[in-house]
């Protein structure tokens, strides 16, 4: 029973790594309509940031995950404002082609800077090996991960209900247009949110390299994870991306450990019919 | 005008005794050409973008591959075979895109073209996993035409393929069912007020850009005697679209050149790097996003009626 509880946590700590990763695009898709599969680019950025402080500079982790998920928060921003204002209200397949052609930009200059090779970190002393409780085996950075994460959802989920900032990002992703008659600087909040979404997904990049594994081909292997929490999780609520990141972390998890000749087949499989039973999301209001 | 359309034909069969050393990269031109027309049908055409097109190409390559080498490598039939396993696979996954609505629809063509990679890839015993099927041997053409080493069987047989098909789909696109599909992508909403069953037309046009699709690939696995999951990987279904916006949407002889210039450029480029052309095709495709989508044969358009004089 021990090692269920242990997958089962496994699982939780991977899916709150998918949410922070992918919580960023869960606006870009419903706020913009904006079809983006270059989010994980995002997270590779920052995943390489923090592997060249931690490993070559020698900084300290914490400051290498904040410096991952500013340089993140920056590169997004700039994007945003000198490229991807001009994909806004375009047609699906011009945005699916620019976001393609972006994160293969963005793959073939990692590979050229830091290699093909998968990307390892040596992780602090007071993160590694495991602990157990209540005779539980549970790794210290799974738990590490847990806790951090559940922060930053939380943060997250006051900061959109609680703030001004919030409710006229709510209101934004509720009805673009209105939003835009009640003077509401649509394009502004956008701007700021895609930095914050960005420099989330450097956070949980930098964060990943241990679970995940980096290399230059991560936007593209973990592109489906990210949709699908977007797409099952719903883009109006911070409750609706985290629990599909959850679900998904585990299931995933679940069905490597005990199922490993099945593979990903689960998860593209879950990821149809999701779409097909909730097409506007888990926790969508009916309309 | 019969002397237009004459030229891109006469050009590729040119080919043939120009570049005797490079008839395998024009056979590739040649099935990369047949997949594009297949993508342009429902993307160009219809108007329905699909990130999982590779499915059919793949299905088809391993149908071919599999029923020669279980023993049964006459090509024209192979080729039959993998266009209706492939219609098929479109048949039954057409409602299911289709139900889910524009961009729920998108993320639908991804996964369900992942879940047959990751089948095929899990399904060693039957295709060969990620080694690929080995032991394919074809049957000489009408009992005559053998594949040889060089590849000159293996081009004209697939040029013909090509030719016949591309000559089809011009028919189809300019009949009534090819024009109520562009109605349908011109305005969805006012289609069906003008008598078009919308999702009738849209599933019987998936159905079919599948089956030219599973011919493309079951060309592919004739020609080179091998099928691998490379034939099904989201690479190809992205490549695709790119062939078709970089000769430009909606035009089946934009589909042509758009194959030719990504293929051969493609060769030379990753001859170099394929790191170099990954960078290169990346720029490529956010510079043509953010152009628009004539594509090259709209330029090509655009000079000629300005060389008219219009």
């Amino acid at each position: 029973m021990a090692s269920a509880i242990t997958v089962l946590l496994d699982g939780v700590a991977a899916g709150m790594l998918l949410f922070v990763l992918s919580v960023g695009l869960s606006v870009t898709l419903g706020l913009m309509n904006v079809v983006n599969l270059a989010h994980g680019a995002f997270g590779m950025l920052g995943g390489y940031v923090c592997v060249v402080l931690l490993n070559r500079l020698g900084v300290p982790f914490p400051l290498a995950l904040l410096a991952a998920a500013l340089a993140a928060a920056a590169i997004g921003f700039v994007l945003e404002r000198l490229l991807y204002v001009h994909i806004y209200g375009r047609d699906h397949l011009t945005q699916v082609l620019f976001s393609i052609g972006l994160v293969f930009v963005m793959g073939a200059v990692a590979d050229w800077l830091m290699g093909a090779r998968t990307q390892l970190i040596q992780l602090p002393s007071w993160l590694s090996g495991r602990m157990e409780f209540a005779g539980i085996g549970l790794g210290r950075y799974r738990l590490f991960l847990i806790i951090l994460c559940g922060l930053v959802a939380l943060a997250l989920h006051f900061g959109l209900v609680r703030t001004r900032f919030g409710a006229r990002l709510r209101a934004a992703v509720d009805d673009g247009v209105v939003a835009r008659g009640m003077g509401l600087p649509v394009g502004r909040i956008f701007s700021i949110t895609f930095a914050l979404g960005s420099g989330l997904a450097g956070l949980g990049g930098a964060l990943g390299v241990e679970i995940f594994g980096l290399d230059p081909n991560f936007p593209l292997k973990y592109m489906v994870y990210f949709l699908v929490v977007v797409a099952v999780g719903g883009a109006n609520s911070v409750a609706g991306p985290f629990l599909a990141a959850l679900l998904l972390g585990v299931v995933d998890v679940a069905g490597k450990y005990w199922l490993p000749e099945v593979g990903a087949f689960i998860i593209y499989t879950a990821m149809v019919v999701l779409l097909l039973a909730r097409p506007q999301g888990l926790l969508a209001r009916a309309k | 005008m019969i002397l237009l359309h004459a030229i891109p034909w006469a050009a590729a069969l040119a080919g043939y005794w120009v570049f005797p050393e490079q008839l395998p990269l024009l056979s590739a031109i040649a099935i990369a050409a047949l997949f594009a027309v297949s993508l342009d049908l429902i993307v160009g055409y219809a108007g329905l973008v699909t990130l999982g097109h590779a499915a059919f190409f793949g299905a088809g390559a391993y149908t071919a591959g599999i029923l020669a080498q279980q023993g049964w490598g006459e090509p024209f039939s192979g080729l039959l075979a993998a266009a209706a396993v492939a219609a098929l696979l479109g048949l039954i996954s057409a409602p299911l895109v289709l139900r889910a609505g524009e961009l729920a629809g998108l993320m639908v063509t991804l996964g369900l073209g992942l879940m047959l990679y990751e089948a095929a890839n899990k399904a060693a015993a039957i295709t060969g996993g990620a080694d690929g099927l080995q032991g394919v041997e074809m049957w000489p053409i009408f009992g005559l035409y053998r594949f040889d080493l060089w590849g000159r069987t293996a081009y004209l047989y697939s040029l013909a393929v090509l030719f016949v098909l591309f000559m089809l789909a011009r028919r189809l696109v300019a009949s009534p069912f090819g024009w109520s599909l562009r109605a349908i992508r011109g305005n969805a909403r006012r289609a069906p007020a003008l008598g078009v069953p919308v999702k009738a037309r849209l599933t019987a046009a998936y159905v079919i850009a599948a089956a030219y699709a599973g011919v493309a690939g079951g060309l592919l696995a004739q020609t080179t005697s091998f099928a691998s999951l490379d034939a099904l990987s989201f690479q190809r279904s992205a490549d695709g679209l790119l062939m078709l916006v970089l000769g430009g949407l909606g035009s089946l002889y934009g589909a042509l050149l758009g194959a030719v210039a990504f293929t051969v450029a493609h060769h030379a480029l990753s001859e170099a790097s394929p790191v170099f052309w990954q960078f290169w095709l990346g720029i490529a495709l956010v510079a043509l996003a953010l152009a628009g989508q004539g594509g090259l044969f709209g330029l090509a358009r655009a000079a000629i009626s300005r060389l008219r004089g219009r």
